[in-house]
């Protein structure tokens, strides 16, 4: 299984049933294919859709019906639209149950960087700050490292997504969780020792008594 | 009301002015009112927008033509031309967080001086803001945002200009249709009146100075 695929079943377990739930785009996008069976979750896109369904076959995309990209997308039964303005009550109000959200840098107590990396990449914030100061539960997905570089750092270099610290970070590696403000070592990937994540961390994280291996679907 | 053309509409608009677009990634975005402001060759002008689309879609088309000297939204991450411009100091390039652009937006055309959101407090967000603590909690003081037009793109209009949107090319045009000066709708179709329920209708009429019929 390659690293995205892994990150995105990971987080899928964190779905319940009835959620409303927003996700961002790269590997975030992917945990909407891993939905557990049993259970129906709504999915919220940011440009004003909750329900929104998988990918259309190419001449059933409706022009007027995209993601947060601009991609067609489907709209499943008891779907509803609504402006930004609602969209955004919704998100910063407290009713999306989680986010998942792609990462630059997560530090050591939570904190997220994922809009900009000065002088080289600017793409704006979008909706992500409103996303994490907002919504109920925040999960980062995304790559332990970049380029052989630790993605899981002491402190940001890059500028904060929000001061509200993160829930849950996933990576190919491990499971981190915000324990008493500092992320937490929880789940190793399969195959995977603590000493290996450690070694990929430069945050000093704590580590949970009792690690277990990565559940997975 | 008198429906007028695209031509007329982009006639009315003055170099330098301000206009919020609707649209998200282009979906929702009024493309014959843009079209005509390139054709007319509309210069310096400030735009306020979700995004600024991809190069040749919606307000990606104004930035082609360099006819902004302005930019507040919130992501270009998907247009380099306008992330080009802005490094060349072409075009100045304001950041804002989606929900906190939208709230700006309301705030102008609902008659308040701003808002207070958490969004923003403790990142360079915050920089230059008021920080306010309501019950214990910090908030950012984000100001009402208003511009000379509003150019609303819609699904249906009737002849009084009572506005229906469709799915998620609704996005930022119920709001902007707020607080514009001027507002301009370009629907895809006119019908009479009486032809759209009330409860169906999004934007009132009131709000709407110039209809474009479609082309």
């Amino acid at each position: 299984m390659d690293a995205q695929t892994l990150i995105a079943r990971r987080i899928a377990l964190e779905l319940q049933d009835g959620m409303l739930v927003n996700l961002g785009i790269g590997i975030p996008t992917l945990v909407a294919g891993y939905v557990p069976r049993d259970i129906t979750v709504f999915f919220q896109s940011e440009n004003g859709l909750i329900g929104t369904g998988p990918i259309p076959e190419g001449a059933m995309a409706q022009p007027r019906l995209t993601d947060a990209g601009g991609r067609p997308v489907t709209a499943i039964p008891g779907a509803c639209t609504f402006d930004s303005a609602m969209s955004f009550g919704l998100i910063r109000g407290g009713h999306v149950d989680m986010t998942v959200l792609g990462g630059l840098q997560v530090d050591g107590s939570g904190l997220l960087a994922n809009w900009m990396i000065p002088g080289k990449m600017v793409p704006g914030m979008g909706g992500a700050m409103d996303l994490v100061t907002g919504a109920r539960r925040v999960v980062v997905a995304m790559q332990h490292t970049a380029k052989g570089k630790p993605k899981i750092v002491e402190r940001c270099s890059l500028p904060l997504t929000s001061a509200r610290p993160v829930d849950l970070v996933v990576t190919e590696l491990a499971v981190l969780a915000l324990r008493d403000g500092r992320l937490q070592l929880v789940e190793t990937a399969p195959g995977v020792s603590v000493e290996q994540v450690l070694a990929a961390t430069e945050a000093r994280l704590d580590i949970a008594p009792d690690v277990r291996p990565m559940a997975l679907p | 009301m008198q429906t007028t053309t695209a031509e007329e509409v982009a006639a009315r608009i003055p170099d330098g002015a301000s206009l919020m677009i609707g649209g998200f990634m282009g979906v929702g975005s009024p493309e014959r009112v843009i079209d005509e402001l390139v054709r007319q060759g509309r210069r310096d002008l400030t735009v306020i927008a979700n995004d600024s689309a991809v190069p040749g879609v919606g307000i990606g088309k104004l930035v082609s033509a360099r006819a902004l000297s302005r930019l507040i939204a919130s992501h270009i991450g998907l247009n380099p031309e306008t992330q080009q411009q802005m490094i060349a100091g072409t075009m100045q390039v304001d950041l804002v967080p989606q929900g906190t652009l939208i709230e700006r937006i309301r705030s102008a055309g609902c008659g308040l001086g701003g808002v207070l959101t958490p969004t923003g407090v403790g990142t360079v967000v915050e920089e230059g803001k008021r920080r306010i603590e309501v019950d214990g909690k910090p908030y950012l003081l984000e100001t009402a945002l208003h511009a000379d037009f509003a150019l609303v793109q819609a699904f249906m209009a009737d002849y009084l200009g009572n506005l229906v949107y469709a799915l998620t090319a609704r996005n930022f045009n119920p709001v902007i249709a707020l607080a514009g000066r001027t507002v301009v709708a370009e629907v895809e179709q006119i019908v009479p009146i009486g032809m759209i329920p009330p409860d169906h209708v999004v934007t009132p009429a009131v709000l709407v100075d110039l209809l474009v019929a479609r082309g």
